[in-house]
């Protein structure tokens, strides 16, 4: 079976590459690059990509699936399904399931789970601590050779810098990212949003952003000390923006994604008190979404992970102090990238997909992931990025609803994506 | 006479404007008299059912509530959800649609979360009346406080008003403070630092300072309100003991003598 994408906008920041190259696909890996006015290939399907951006395919460093435990929120299969529809060909789901995701088992039992569905690849994140309770390690060694690429406690951070510094000093011999969810919760406990004028006028308990600087500074401080490579989840605050910027220039192995929804919103769409404005890390102020804006800017942010956190409706249907925390967001997130990044002249498309593909496959040592250069793998995201659509939660792939995004307009969505060679999704 | 207030739901003090602040008041004066005579009954609701919805436990404000809806005619209803409805399985929605399919015209909420009045109102076809939610608003204490510096002062505008203690968690200074500032006065807050966030002075655009310590407060005040502490509220220690606090934060003789001649005390509810 012979793939033949032509006409459309290679970029491939990987392999230096951002031209008008036609890509051949055979046997679910890159074939060839063909040049625009070359023979075209004979007995092989044809996809006319006209106008549109093809690009390796998109990597969501940061998901939760659900699975197993709370299959009423989500499931493998149904998260799947909305991360090729939103252009994501590759998801890593955090260890937060039930049971905690902590052992070569249900590593394995995840990524069974995603090849029966044939949709998303499925790069399971293990924990970092057994049942993530911040004690003990889990089997890391075990996890990575069952295919995890990472580990985590992401929610539940360990609060414990002893227990952080082994994890750290442990992970590091088998060559795996340690990401942490940077919240000092002896600062955060009880709140429910950004501590700040809004938090006070609402009068609603805040979570502010020290407790996230303080912890994105102690782990740095660990990753210098013992050499390991930390990743900052989702990072929302301008102190820990420029922690990051400042351990970059000192050499220091760190890195660090952005959601969508940190560098689209402000804590002033909780007014009205809508339970879908409320996750982990909350909505910032004003001055920390500039910051973050500066951060994708200027490289200190490597990538864009959504934190797809389904919950199911009646458990949002609750007071706001009490609903759980999480936004869906795997198919808004391209969409918000372009209205937001691509033509707010914040990025361009080739750092939009350094951000979305090519960063996180270095980050977590995807290898023949993240790039198209012959012989990797057939992963494409192909994008229109002028596209204009509405998104609503109805039309969502997703088992859940809990976006805040429901009825916005978009310019810029994938419309096509492939998964080792197959069309999984097309618009 | 033109209607001052055209809004569904009474939510909070900080979207209204002055004049609606004053109509209301007006409108109140009017039906105050009502309460000292021999029959205490006036048609002005009838025909109409209030529920009152009582999420929190309240002695004074239910009554309150509960004793306007009779003097004015209307048929009263009153729920007391001692425990949680998510303890029954039920969402905070499904209690709010299940009342409103009994077509009440006003359901009068208090919770112990922010904003819930505001979800209610956003699924009820009944006009939501917030009687106090969470650290947020109590709207009716605020304007009940307004009654009585109006009676006392005959106005409001330009007068200095000092609210002190647990401004942190208290929905009766919010409300106070919009309401306050909006019809002209200043206000001073003060109170442990650990109670009142210095971020507290960008609440409103004007009219409203954090003062360091309690005689700054109370120093040439017009009016003096004291806010109890919340105990309910505070998850942690906010102060060592209630013993120190009273030295240092109390209300006492020597510190009122710093307000002016003839100040009002107004010791809120909740």
């Amino acid at each position: 079976m012979k793939l033949f994408i032509k006409n459309g906008h290679l970029i491939d920041p990987a392999a230096s590459e951002n031209t008008g190259m036609n890509v051949l696909i055979e046997d679910g890996k890159v074939a060839a690059w063909i040049k625009p006015n070359d023979d075209q290939p004979g007995d092989c399907e044809v996809f006319d990509a006209a106008g549109l951006l093809v690009a390796p395919g998109f990597i969501d460093m940061h998901v939760h699936l659900r699975e197993p435990g709370q299959e009423h929120k989500e499931t493998i299969a149904s998260g799947c399904a909305a991360a090729v529809a939103g252009g994501w060909t590759s998801v890593c789901p955090m260890p937060n399931t039930h049971p905690v995701n902590d052992n070569a088992a249900i590593t394995r039992y995840m990524i069974e789970q995603a090849e029966r569905a044939g949709l998303a690849n499925v790069f399971p994140i293990g924990a970092i601590t057994k049942s993530s309770d911040g004690s003990e390690l889990a089997e890391m060694g075990e996890m990575k050779a069952a295919g995890a690429v990472a580990v985590s406690d992401d929610g539940r951070p360990v609060p414990n810098a002893g227990i952080m510094r082994r994890a750290m000093q442990y992970a590091r011999d088998f060559d795996l990212p340690v990401i942490d969810h940077c919240e000092d919760k002896s600062l955060s406990s009880g709140g429910v949003m950004h501590e700040g004028k809004i938090s006070l006028l609402l009068g609603l308990k805040g979570m502010p952003a020290l407790a996230e600087d303080i912890d994105a500074v102690r782990d740095i401080i660990l990753a210098k000390e013992t050499g390991s490579h930390i990743h900052i989840a989702h990072v929302s605050t301008k102190g820990a923006i420029e922690a990051v910027r400042r351990a970059k220039s000192e050499g220091i192995n760190v890195t660090c994604e952005v959601t969508p929804h940190h560098f689209t919103l402000t804590d002033k769409i909780v007014e009205g008190y809508d339970t879908n404005t409320k996750m982990a890390p909350p909505l910032r102020g004003e001055e920390h979404l500039e910051a973050i804006i500066e951060g994708i800017k200027d490289g200190t942010i490597d990538a864009i992970a959504t934190d797809h956190a389904p919950h199911h409706a009646d458990e949002k249907a609750l007071e706001y102090d009490r609903a759980p925390f999480g936004i869906t967001g795997l198919e808004t997130a391209i969409g918000l990238a372009c209205n937001e990044l691509v033509h707010k002249g914040v990025i361009d498309l080739v750092r939009l997909v350094e951000l979305c593909s090519s960063n996180p496959a270095k980050i977590f040592n995807l290898t023949g992931r993240g790039t198209l250069a012959p012989g990797s793998i057939a992963d494409v995201t192909i994008i229109d990025p002028e596209l204009d659509w509405t998104y609503t939660n109805a039309e969502s792939r997703s088992k859940s609803r809990n976006s805040p995004f429901d009825g916005w307009n978009f310019r810029g969505a994938a419309v096509t994506t492939i998964v080792g060679g197959k069309i999984v999704y097309k618009r | 006479m033109e209607k001052p207030f055209r809004r569904r739901d009474l939510l909070g003090i900080r979207g209204l404007t002055a004049a609606e602040i004053t109509g209301i008041l007006d409108t109140a004066e009017t039906f105050s008299e009502i309460s000292t005579r021999e029959v205490k009954k006036v048609p002005a609701l009838r025909g109409k059912t209030i529920i009152n919805l009582f999420f929190e436990s309240s002695t004074r404000t239910r009554t309150s509530f509960e004793l306007a809806a009779k003097r004015l005619s209307a048929d009263a209803v009153n729920i007391s959800v001692s425990s949680s409805s998510l303890s029954k399985g039920e969402t905070l929605l499904d209690t709010a649609l299940n009342l409103d399919a009994m077509a009440p015209d006003c359901i009068v909420v208090r919770h112990g979360s922010a904003g819930v009045p505001h979800q209610l109102a956003k699924v009820s076809k009944a006009a939501i009346v917030n009687a106090g939610d969470g650290a947020n608003e109590h709207p009716t204490q605020a304007l009940l406080d307004a009654m009585t510096i109006r009676e006392h002062k005959k106005h409001i505008d330009g007068l200095e008003i000092a609210i002190v203690g647990d401004i942190l968690h208290s929905r009766v200074a919010r409300s106070n403070i919009h309401l306050l500032t909006k019809m002209g006065a200043k206000v001073r807050v003060a109170g442990p630092g650990t109670l009142v966030p210095t971020d507290f002075a960008h609440l409103v655009e004007n009219g409203l300072t954090v003062c360091p310590h309690i005689e700054d407060a109370i120093d040439g005040a017009d009016v003096v309100m004291i806010l109890r502490i919340q105990r309910e509220r505070q998850d942690s220690a906010y102060f060592p003991t209630l013993r120190e606090y009273s030295i240092h934060y109390g209300l006492t003789n020597e510190r009122l003598d710093l307000a002016k001649k003839t100040p009002s005390s107004c010791t809120p509810a909740r």
